[in-house]
């Protein structure tokens, strides 16, 4: 029965040719550090389920966002756990995402034919990056609050641009209710979709290429 | 084909390592998927568990004050506590005095998909504005898709205390 509805999809969908391409592809003997780009995959998918869950309550405007924070906190049930778990989930996302870019440095897998690869990688990076800044403030409490000034004010540091910048970013002078349904709609759809398509395509070039075997001495 | 077993000289109490390997992670990943999927249930549903409850008399006016054969509307509201946030509810119902001592008190929510129905005077019916639903003076149904009468407050929720009127409202 199981078997009859693998076949019907099997040939409908390939899911052998897919299962061969991507989970049973050869590699180079295995290695700890290049785990790390799995482990990035999954902290991502790990902060979108508990992102979207945390959607069900947060409301981003400056008059309810900290009191919906603290009804997850404290009126909800296991809502300390889905937001602690986005939470530290965030500070080891940009943990383990610059610890599989070093790996990648050092045995310089960055080389011919992978430099699309590496771009890419960058270009992830800053999206980690952009969603840990944007995340920041949603809390709406003293800490983000200032964080984002200061952040925004590093912003504003750039020559000739800089005063735009600030202004852009912040949606007018100062923090407002527009700074953050601006940083939450970066954090909630900008971001997450533009790191949708750079992973794929990442992911897509590593299935492609292969994995790249370390370096030895002769290297 | 048949005899590939042939080969395998593998004993039943040795696993090897790719299969040990994928129990694992079929182990550990459930482990994970769980911790995370059921509280997650939990918390999706947790407003409906925690729905607040209402259960408060309240006083729809002096009694002498209503006039006989006429459904007339009665508004109040109502705050709720809901998350973290304060509701104010509107409620509406329609008391038809019939004679000093004999007053109906009828829900104005619809029973058909609870829009709010209205009082209409020359059709001496009760009318939904939503499907056309009517009702009759008493709140039975005339027409249209309701499945039942209009809910009423009745016997022990109704009461009279020193001239005014007041229903038992329950809810949750």
């Amino acid at each position: 029965m199981w078997q009859k509805i693998y076949a019907w999809l099997d040939e409908r969908l390939s899911l052998n040719g897919i299962y061969k391409a991507v989970l049973d592809r050869p590699e180079p003997k295995g290695n700890w550090w290049n785990t790390l780009g799995s482990a990035s995959l999954f902290l991502f998918l790990l902060q979108g389920v508990t992102g979207i869950l945390l959607t069900m309550y947060y409301t981003p405007s400056p008059d309810h966002a900290y009191d919906s924070i603290q009804y997850i906190m404290n009126g909800m049930t296991f809502g300390w756990l889905i937001r602690g778990i986005h939470h530290w989930g965030s500070s080891l996302m940009v943990l383990v995402v610059f610890i599989h870019m070093v790996r990648v440095f050092v045995t310089a897998s960055y080389k011919y034919p992978r430099e699309l690869t590496w771009i890419i990688g960058v270009g992830l990076l800053i999206c980690t990056l952009g969603m840990g800044f944007t995340g920041y403030l949603l809390p709406f409490n003293q800490k983000s609050y200032w964080a984002t000034t200061v952040g925004a004010s590093i912003a504003g540091t750039v020559p000739w641009l800089g005063n735009f910048i600030l202004k852009v970013l912040r949606g007018g002078a100062d923090i407002s209710a527009l700074t953050l349904s601006r940083f939450f709609s970066a954090h909630i759809w900008i971001f997450p979709a533009a790191m949708a398509g750079l992973i794929g395509v990442h992911l897509y070039l590593i299935i492609k290429h292969g994995e790249s075997e370390f370096p030895t001495k002769e290297d | 084909m048949a005899g590939s077993h042939h080969g395998s000289a593998v004993s039943y109490h040795h696993i090897s390592r790719r299969d040990f390997v994928k129990l694992t992670t079929a182990a550990l990943g459930t482990i994970m998927g769980a911790v995370i999927g059921l509280p997650a249930i939990d918390y999706l549903i947790d407003p409906a568990l925690k729905a607040p409850k209402t259960d408060a008399w309240i006083p729809l006016g002096k009694l002498e004050k209503f006039e006989v054969g006429k459904p007339a509307l009665v508004t109040f509201t109502r705050s709720k506590v809901n998350g973290w946030e304060k509701t104010v509810n509107s409620y509406g119902v329609f008391v038809l005095k019939k004679s000093d001592t004999d007053v109906l008190v009828l829900s104005n929510i619809c029973t058909h998909l609870s829009c709010r129905v209205n009082w209409k005077e020359d059709r001496q019916e009760y009318v939904c504005p939503c499907h056309d639903a009517q009702f009759g003076i008493n709140g039975e149904v005339l027409g249209g898709p309701p499945p039942r009468p209009l809910d009423r407050f009745s016997g022990e929720q109704v009461k009279v205390e020193d001239g005014t009127l007041f229903i038992h409202l329950l809810e949750g």
